[in-house]
């Protein structure tokens, strides 16, 4: 692999590692806030995607970037309100079990309004094209996968920011340890808890708003990225931050080089000398490319770190 | 509720003896009295489905553990069946075909050793989103191994290869209804096995990890060991299931892996629910009608089943068994005529609320996907055209009109409803002895 290559792969996991990681960001949040594995997180953002799509066509991509996300806030603030909140006293596998009732329907809701097929949600032209300083040193990039890249950043500082720095910050935090305490200093614990749950929504629907059109807008694209973002925050540990930052850029990385390298167990046996023939027993399997096996192997992480570390990069121990 | 009670020497049940009896002439009488060859297939998916529910909730309902990756054992059990099914073709192996189901429970308790001993590290949540890597990591390799999966075409046989049964006479499997009888018998075994294991030791150890794996460790079980042998043993029963679908539909895709096949299961036990034995055997019966009988009429029955299941999941999360028995305990008490107008009220303005809704969401689905077809759809037997605005005032109207009358209903149900449930409690307050 020669360096232009490598580069180009490293920014396409740096950047498909961030936008996992809007999405497992807001997940930690709310699951360390509310004990709620939301599982129809990947629902808004699908929901981002579509809404993004829709808006785009009447009011531009620039509006809709900003509308979008909003827009995907309060609705997920609503189902906190007149759903979640309702199921709180059943338990938690009854909240976890309303999310994936959640996540069906809006699969079929989907489907029910903007059709099965994938709805062309474009890059804006501003941005279609090769990034103009890399092109120069002879690496195509695109630029849109730069402004990805840049808005994941930014929303990530400006939470960190707010987490870290504010007052309602403040109250974020106290309310994930000591919600009683924060209730009886007088301040509307559901309330900061709905706020939770809708800010982390809005941020999956803005990752929905800027990964539509990197990849595609179809009903499927909550499943098939939600599965990863699950894998993603049991690697890094459920509930830490930390470790949801370092398993989205791991999985992002093994993403983007995996789906190219063609190395297999076959040609490094032959590399080390021993040559394999078709009858080889188990020829099917040593003979299969890093490429042809990419779908698996964020599952076969997850399979390691269970057997190496079952609390996960960062996580605590269980109590 | 006394433990006393609980305590008493029984050696016959005589109501256990009449409900299982009664099951079985289900069973039996069932093809005979829906006899099309519609039904008979819906019949044989039921009871399919009431294993693979059954099979779901000794993990769910018994031991606590939620799975999004049940398909697992099911399509794998699956998978192993349709090949030893190919292999009796082809004169390799010799092997009942009526037994093939404890090929797949074979490799569905296979599967359940390795892949448990990984998921059950973990309870709770992270146990959830592990089972779902795991189903997923199955998914992703049939789509990688066309040898073993078969691809895009799956993997078929033919279920007649073994001759005949028992050396009778045109009995070879190859009618539905000798399929049917043959799932029947599976099911009904299975039925019996899963009820007998949870009176076991085992059942009941179970039962104390899922409300409390700490004092369980304290009594001296390990709650991790507990937890891999319900799931082996769940496997096993999932995979008998995967199996009968085998020899069933002769034929086995990577769809029988697939993620949905999970949530559907999951969806089958909570809707029935989780807390009594019987409730999944409810639940797979109403699933599969929703999703093989209401399917043939509208294409959007996965959103129907998705809004039944959340509205269960908020006002009744102890599913349809455990309504059905609050029911039964108000009518005992002979309370129930009090509930019946509201009963009426309630259900009827339901019942148009949903109409509404569903017109208004078949009129929808025919715009975005019936293009071509015509601007009119049919909806509970009605034309409605949906380039005309009446058709979506109406769909609106009556939406809104229900909607209201619904929840003036819900609300007068409600208390009357909670006034009886006060009036139980203190019932049952004063005599502690009547109430089992």
């Amino acid at each position: 692999m020669n360096l232009e290559l490598f580069l180009v792969q490293l920014l396409n996991g740096v950047s498909y590692g961030l936008l996992l990681f809007m999405l497992a960001a807001g997940l930690t949040l709310i699951f360390s806030m509310m004990g709620v594995l939301n599982f129809a997180h990947t629902s808004f953002y699908m929901i981002g995607a579509y809404f993004a799509y829709q808006l785009s066509v009447w009011i531009g991509f620039w509006a809709a970037l900003l509308v979008a996300p909003l827009l995907v806030g309060v609705v997920g603030a609503a189902v906190e309100q007149w759903g979640l909140r309702r199921v709180h006293k059943w338990g938690h596998v009854p909240e976890l079990l309303f999310t994936f009732g959640l996540s069906y329907i809006v699969f079929e809701l989907v489907q029910v309004i903007w059709g099965r097929a994938p709805v062309p949600y474009q890059v804006p032209s501003e941005l279609d094209r090769p990034v103009a300083w890399l092109q120069a040193a002879g690496i195509t990039f695109p630029q849109y996968r730069m402004f990805m890249m840049a808005v994941a950043i930014l929303m990530l500082g400006a939470l960190w920011l707010l987490l870290k720095r504010t007052r309602i910050g403040l109250v974020i935090q106290a309310a994930l340890t000591h919600p009683e305490m924060v209730e009886a200093l007088g301040h509307n614990v559901p309330r900061v808890f709905m706020l939770v749950f809708g800010a982390g929504c809005a941020l999956a629907g803005l990752a929905g708003v800027i990964g539509g059109n990197a990849f595609v807008t179809e009903p499927g694209m909550a499943g098939s990225v939600g599965a990863i973002v699950f894998v993603v925050i049991v690697f890094g540990g459920l509930g830490s931050v930390a470790g949801a930052f370092i398993a989205s850029l791991l999985l992002g990385l093994v993403d983007a080089f995996g789906k190219t390298s063609s190395a297999s167990l076959a040609g490094l046996l032959s590399s080390a000398g021993v040559e394999l023939a078709p009858q080889t027993f188990g020829y099917p399997v040593l003979s299969m490319t890093v490429a042809q096996v990419a779908p698996v192997l964020p599952y076969l992480m997850l399979v390691l770190i269970l057997i190496f570390r079952p609390r996960g990069l960062m996580g605590t121990r269980e109590s | 509720m006394t433990v006393l009670g609980e305590l008493h020497f029984k050696p016959l049940n005589f109501g256990r003896w009449v409900i299982w009896g009664f099951s079985a002439i289900v069973f039996i009488a069932a093809p005979q009295v829906f006899d099309s060859g519609f039904a008979r297939a819906l019949l044989s998916q039921m009871a399919i489905m009431i294993i693979f529910a059954l099979s779901y909730n000794m993990l769910l309902g018994q031991t606590g553990l939620l799975s999004f990756g049940h398909a697992v054992y099911s399509g794998l059990g699956a998978y192993f069946a349709i090949h030893a099914l190919a292999l009796i073709g082809k004169g390799s192996l010799v092997f009942p075909v009526s037994l093939l189901p404890l090929i797949g429970g074979a490799a569905g308790l296979l599967f359940g050793v390795v892949f448990g001993w990984l998921t059950t590290k973990r309870a709770g949540t992270t146990f959830a989103m592990i089972s779902l890597g795991i189903g997923e990591m199955v998914f992703a390799a049939s789509l990688m191994f066309p040898g073993f999966f078969g691809g895009e075409a799956g993997i078929s046989g033919n279920r007649t290869a073994g001759g005949r049964f028992l050396g009778i006479d045109g009995l070879s499997f190859g009618p539905d209804i000798q399929v049917y009888y043959l799932i029947a018998t599976w099911t009904f075994l299975c039925m019996i096995a899963m009820y007998a294991l949870t009176h076991t030791p085992l059942g009941r150890i179970a039962n104390a990890v899922r409300d409390n794996p700490e004092r369980a460790e304290f009594i001296g079980y390990d709650a991790q060991r507990v937890r891999w042998i319900m799931m082996m043993l769940a496997g096993f029963f999932a995979g008998v299931s995967g199996g009968l679908s085998a020899v069933n539909l002769e034929s086995v895709g990577s769809g029988a892996v697939h993620a949905a096949v999970s949530g559907g299961v999951l969806l089958a036990a909570f809707i029935g629910g989780v807390l009594f034995f019987f409730g999944p055997i409810l639940g797979a019966v109403v699933f599969v009608f929703f999703a093989f009988a209401l399917s043939e009429y509208t294409p959007a029955w996965h959103l129907y089943l998705g809004v039944f299941f959340v509205a269960l999941v908020m006002f009744a999360p102890g599913g349809l068994s455990s309504l059905l028995l609050l029911n039964l305990r108000v009518a005992r008490l002979g309370k129930f005529r009090r509930l019946r107008d509201p009963y009426v009220g309630v259900l009827g303005t339901g019942g148009l609320l949903a109409a509404g809704i569903a017109l208004l969401i078949e009129m929808t689905y025919h715009l975005t996907l019936g293009i071509g077809t015509g601007s009119s759809v049919k909806v509970f037997g009605f034309p409605f055209d949906t380039t005309r605005g009446e058709s979506w005032v109406f769909g609106s109207a009556l939406v809104a009109a229900s909607g209201m009358a619904f929840e003036y209903m819900r609300r007068r149900f409600k208390r009357e409803w909670d006034a009886i449930a006060i009036e139980i409690e203190d019932w049952r307050r004063d005599n502690p002895e009547q109430d089992q």
